[in-house]
């Protein structure tokens, strides 16, 4: 026998009860998880039906999930249904963070190992960084008006600058004995760009693309209310202006739900990817 | 080793850096011959430019003197002939013992069916057989430089360098890897370049020692080793070799 333990279980048996008290633990921790929302949402309820919190400030969360059923088909105040309004933040959200990827992280894989790359954008770049993406909205309306290029365009530099400085950190940091290895083996430069540095900076580089998201959901909804016409940041605008508490909070909490949602997908991505980390 | 035939000819070798107002010299007109299917160690100690001489020679650094002759044939820059065995564990942690051991016939564009083929003689030659699909993070250190030579093989070089492969290793997987490297090299006849600082190591298993002395690094004396294989470290010829050379070295700071 393998294993030895006081009460002399075989191997088989060992590993069982490994498993299950994993699985126990595994089960108490999501437990603890479910109980932690539903205090929060009971705490909530509570401090409104005994009066601590005025109504009109704030509106329970079961009103909020009847008003998220009454919105499914819905249209009014705002003049769409929750649905149509996800989907229309969704649009922008993920075409301003596609393109910021699709941009960002090129750029900053190639500023990060060609310096000639670098110095000639380095300086640019470093001016446009530190402006904040919502300072960009004005100029984005007389520019594109207020349909979903400029939503995209203002998501799109929230979410640009993280890909782009993650990737080129990524990048440079690339251990010179892999860049060596591949030289020995007559690997041209760009050879070695693809087949070193890009892949050592993915661990990096996704990092960079969580917080674009973050960014880009962040950014869309001050976007949204202040340019559109649709949307979940738009919602809750029209909430504040009919005085509808509820309205906001659904809107906020939506937006909440679906970031989540987002950050577990890319978790999923990444770990489909970056397995190799995980070993 | 057949001493008729110079395989590599190191012709005045020198590499000097310029760190602040000064030229400071790594290495000062080093020349030796290398010959077919020998196993010389270059023995120094540390900050004696044996590395640096290592990558000149594997193209990875340009000289600022000298030459180098291959098969009589002057080369430059790297050579799909010579690869490298690295000191730290240059495995690629993202890819797998085999995608790390196939990597070098992937850049020359070998089809994946052949690479695979040759990769997995390695592989078994280096005895993982059955840690194709590992990756580097679930490897021993002794299994990591493993794949390192697979992979230095792989590529069916005529000149492997070793840049003090067991380096990083505790002592005991050391000697383990000491006469595993040595049964490789007798299955598989290439001319190797072993670098170490580790006497016994380069008396366990060089043909001849190429002894350099410190700050610029010249060779000091070159020495033939005509121990038969393997060689046992308690032999009295051994020791009595291991005390000449040890009185003979410079010591590092």
């Amino acid at each position: 026998m393998s294993v030895s333990d006081p009460n002399h279980l075989n191997e088989s048996e060992y590993v069982e009860s490994v498993r299950r008290e994993r699985k126990r633990s595994q089960y108490q921790s999501a437990i603890l998880s479910v109980i932690g929302i539903l205090g929060f949402l009971i705490l909530w309820q509570l401090s409104l039906v005994t009066g601590l919190v005025n109504s009109r400030f704030l509106s329970s969360p079961i009103e909020v999930v009847s008003l998220f059923i009454t919105k499914l088909t819905d249209p009014r105040p705002d003049g769409a249904v929750i649905g149509a309004n996800i989907v229309s933040s969704l649009i922008v959200a993920l075409s301003g963070f596609g393109l910021a990827i699709v941009i960002g992280i090129p750029l900053g894989l190639l500023m990060g190992w060609y310096k000639g790359i670098d110095s000639f954008l380095r300086p640019i770049f470093e001016i446009i960084r530190p402006i904040p993406p919502v300072s960009w909205i004005p100029l984005t309306i007389v520019w594109v008006g207020i349909g979903l290029q400029a939503k995209a365009m203002i998501v799109f530099f929230a979410a640009f600058v993280p890909c782009l400085i993650n990737s080129y950190t990524g990048i440079r940091q690339t251990r010179e004995v892999l860049i060596n290895v591949a030289k020995t083996f007559g690997a041209s430069d760009f050879t070695t760009f693809l087949k070193v540095g890009i892949p050592y900076s993915m661990t990096m580089t996704f990092a960079g693309v969580k917080v674009a998201i973050g960014n880009a959901w962040a950014t869309l909804v001050a976007a949204e209310m202040l340019a559109a016409s649709s949307g979940l940041g738009y919602m809750i605008l029209m909430g504040r202006q009919f005085g509808r508490v509820d309205l906001v909070i659904l809107g906020i909490a939506v937006i909440g739900l679906i970031g989540t949602l987002i950050t577990i997908i890319i978790n999923a991505v990444e770990n489909k990817i970056l397995g190799w980390r995980k070993l | 080793m057949d001493k008729s035939r110079v395989k590599l000819k190191v012709d005045n070798i020198s590499q000097s850096y310029v760190v602040g107002d000064e030229v400071l010299d790594a290495i000062l007109n080093v020349s030796f011959d290398v010959y077919d299917n020998e196993f010389l160690v270059i023995l120094g100690p540390g900050n004696c430019g044996k590395t640096v001489l290592l990558n000149v020679i594997g193209g990875l650094e340009k000289p600022t003197g000298g030459k180098l002759y291959l098969d009589g044939e002057e080369i430059v820059g790297s050579d799909k002939r010579i690869s490298m065995v690295f000191q730290e564990l240059a495995l690629m942690p993202w890819k797998t013992v085999m995608e790390n051991v196939e990597f070098g016939l992937q850049i020359e564009g070998v089809d994946k069916k052949t690479r695979r083929e040759i990769a997995q003689k390695y592989i078994d030659l280096v005895q993982l057989t059955g840690f194709e699909k590992s990756y580097p993070s679930q490897l021993s250190g002794g299994m990591k430089q493993r794949v390192g030579i697979a992979r230095a093989y792989t590529s069916n070089p005529e000149i492997l360098l070793m840049d003090e492969p067991f380096g990083q290793l505790d002592a005991q997987t050391r000697y383990s890897m000491q006469e595993e490297i040595q049964k490789i090299w007798q299955q598989e006849k290439r001319t190797i370049l072993f670098v170490t600082n580790n006497i016994e190591e380069a008396i366990y298993l060089g043909d001849r020692i190429i002894l350099m002395s410190k700050s610029p690094g010249k060779i000091k004396e070159i020495y033939d080793i005509d121990l038969p294989r393997p060689r046992n470290s308690m032999d009295p010829e051994f020791l009595a070799i291991r005390k000449e050379v040890s009185e003979n070295t410079d010591l590092a700071l």
